[in-house]
């Protein structure tokens, strides 16, 4: 646990995580075929400290299951894990416990997170004694406050006393930052941090998680907005039915895009100024059911330059041609 | 001049509270929208974009007055209430509601949904109605035969599209769309905006498209209305709104809001809107302004044209008060 700090603080490495799909009683007894649904089809990716990684991609892509399955909320079926130099897809529920203590989750609707019967106070100290920290009354209340003042909402007495349904969405959303904080993580995992939130508050957490990152937390922030990912993250990863497809630098794979799929995805973001209109290029249909993962390249069937190797081959993850350091695609044709 | 297709005149809106209160959620808006028009409402959450449109459908709740008028092809609607404005509703003038693609009847087919207002309302019925559904389907993207198929066998995308399809059951002029793509994919929004600027290209309908997203705005519609605290306080086209604000709310919406290719900082704007249950002195925006001077405490600015389009209801623009400060 000592030399972590230059490599990656988290490794992931092909991490494979399947939700059979029950079959009911008729499917069981006419022995119909197991199925299940490769939410996570071999995931790799890693993050160091002070670092921001956008997983971006559309609902059903695999990016909450990724989150979950690092903190084994959801057990993968296979991969490894290395958080903080440790391989911790295998170790036990004891040992995982003390782990997450170190990597936090913020959810994305404040509404709903925070329990409307407890002071902001119980809420942000909930950490603490679960993971039996924090020593005595006093130094709590110190702890409690610390994490307040970290999450920006100063000062704490004028927080500390209130409950859920006498704060704003984005003091909310702080609390929810400051009992994330409370055990002082590594990384944090952030599922849609902002998606709930008004428009003129959402900027305000953006800056509050950026400023944490640079203060050495790593953060895997899960998102569908690509405008938030290009501004905020150091890199890009983005997911198309339970894999990436294509990873990068934020602004070069935004500039840069090599994957036909990133390519569509950032055609059809609107852009603020209205002379910046161009032709969206809308892919049709939604993305398939990943109980049925097409042969060859997932995204074949919806790819405007697909040839009939890509129904073969299942591209992999490498550096295309014309691409800037530590940008892959996994397209037979980039 | 010609006769707006739609017209707002200085409308308010008050909901009753407990305690004999009174929120008051719109505070006398003016719009106009023409045919085949495009017009972006935008705004925070409570600002009052979604109550304006639902009195123009005379569908606000029983807690609710309401007072000005609204013209459609130059006639009052809200004239005599629920009389003069339910013959209107849907076959003039018609609404996607919000997070409607989960509003289905589960137990119904989607085809008998989109049938029932056009037998409601008397524009179609039996053979006539079903053919009916199966054009609107195809219109908006479905293939007629999943007239038959239940919401749940839709994909959120497919029961937006089927949405759509119901507003425009009985061939209105105007359709009111309330954050039509806030829980879709991005995909799925690009088709679904797609789907609605073809609508109005080519049959002439005009959408009132309501959203707190400023892009979508940018690149679906030709003006756009800023509210703020139940008002509108900049109106104009959208290239001018973006390029050339005059009303530190809208400048700052635009800067509170990420660009996939902007590197400029992305900075939220302070505070929260003020309440709408007690009376308003000076501009509602001053306290969050980072431009307010001594009259926005105490004088209220209207909303006034700064060129022949475009209108923001600012001290900023007039110069006699600036020159006095």
């Amino acid at each position: 646990m000592s030399d972590y700090g230059q490599s990656a603080l988290l490794e992931v490495e092909n991490l494979v995580t399947r939700f059979p799909v029950p079959r009911g009683l008729v499917g069981t007894v006419s022995s119909r075929p197991k199925l299940a649904v490769r939410a996570v089809d071999g995931v790799s990716f890693s993050l160091r400290k002070g670092e921001m990684l956008a997983l971006v991609g559309e609902s059903g892509s695999g990016k909450t299951t990724t989150a979950q399955s690092i903190l084994r909320l959801v057990e993968p079926e296979s991969g490894t894990i290395r958080f903080l130099g440790e391989d911790i897809s295998k170790v036990s529920s004891r040992r995982m416990r003390t782990l997450r203590r170190h990597a936090q989750l913020l959810f994305q609707d404040p509404y709903e997170s925070l329990d409307p019967r407890f002071r902001v106070r119980a809420t942000v100290e909930e950490p603490l004694l679960v993971h039996n920290e924090g020593g005595g009354h006093a130094e709590r209340e110190q702890r409690v406050r610390e994490a307040l003042t970290r999450a920006g909402l100063t000062p704490p007495e004028l927080f500390i006393d209130r409950y859920p349904h006498e704060l704003s969405g984005g003091q909310r959303q702080r609390v929810a930052i400051a009992a994330s904080l409370v055990l002082d993580p590594q990384l944090l995992l952030a599922d849609e941090p902002v998606s709930m939130l008004d428009v003129s508050v959402r900027a305000g957490i953006l800056a509050l998680l950026d400023g944490l990152r640079q203060s050495g937390l790593g953060i895997l922030m899960i998102t569908h907005d690509l405008s938030t990912a290009a501004h905020y993250a150091d890199r890009i990863a983005v997911m198309y039915l339970g894999r990436i497809v294509e990873e990068g630098p934020a602004r070069e794979v935004v500039t840069n895009p090599k994957h036909p799929y990133t390519k569509a995805l950032i055609s059809v973001v609107p852009q603020r100024d209205p002379r910046a209109y161009a032709a969206p290029q809308i892919l049709h249909g939604e993305t398939p059911n990943p109980i049925a993962v097409p042969p060859g390249c997932r995204f074949n069937p919806r790819c405007p330059i697909a040839i009939p190797d890509c129904r073969s081959t299942d591209p992999e993850l490498r550096v295309p041609a014309g691409a800037a350091a530590g940008h892959l695609a996994a397209c037979i044709r980039a | 001049m010609s006769v707006p297709l739609l017209q707002f005149e200085d409308l308010h809106v008050w909901f009753d509270l407990e305690g004999g209160r009174e929120l008051h959620a719109v505070q006398g808006v003016g719009l106009e929208l023409e045919e085949g028009e495009r017009l972006g409402l935008v705004g925070e959450s409570g600002c009052g974009k979604t109550t304006l449109i639902l009195a123009a459908m005379g569908l606000l709740p029983p807690s609710a007055s309401v007072a000005g008028r609204v013209y459609l092809n130059g006639e009052e609607i809200l004239a005599e209430g629920e009389d003069s404005v339910s013959p209107h509703r849907w076959v003039d003038i018609a609404m996607v509601f919000q997070g409607a693609m989960n509003a289905f009847n589960p137990v119904k087919t989607v085809g008998e949904q989109i049938v029932e207002p056009m037998e409601l309302h008397g524009t179609a019925s039996g053979r006539q109605a079903r053919r009916q559904v199966g054009e609107l389907l195809e219109r908006v993207g479905i293939p007629a035969a999943r007239a038959s198929s239940y919401p749940h066998q839709f994909s959120g995308g497919m029961r937006q599209r089927a949405a759509i399809a119901m507003a425009l059951a009985c061939k209105p002029k105007v359709l009111l769309a309330d954050e039509p793509t806030t829980a879709l994919d991005v995909m799925v929004q690009a088709q679904i905006l797609q789907l609605l600027v073809g609508l109005t290209d080519d049959f002439g309908l005009a959408l009132i498209l309501v959203t707190h997203d400023l892009p979508v705005v940018a690149q679906v519609c030709e003006r756009a209305a800023v509210m703020y605290a139940g008002e509108i306080v900049e109106l104009g086209p959208t290239d001018t709104l973006y390029h050339d604000p005059r009303h530190p709310y809208t400048r700052l919406l635009f800067a509170a809001t990420p660009d996939l290719y902007g590197t400029d900082e992305v900075v939220s704007i302070p505070g929260t809107p003020p309440r709408l249950d007690r009376e308003l002195t000076g501009c509602p925006f001053t306290l969050r302004c980072d431009s307010s001077f001594a009259p926005c405490a105490t004088i209220k600015p209207r909303l006034i044209a700064t060129t022949q389009d475009h209108l923001a209801a600012c001290h900023l623009n007039d110069p006699a008060l600036k020159a006095a400060s």
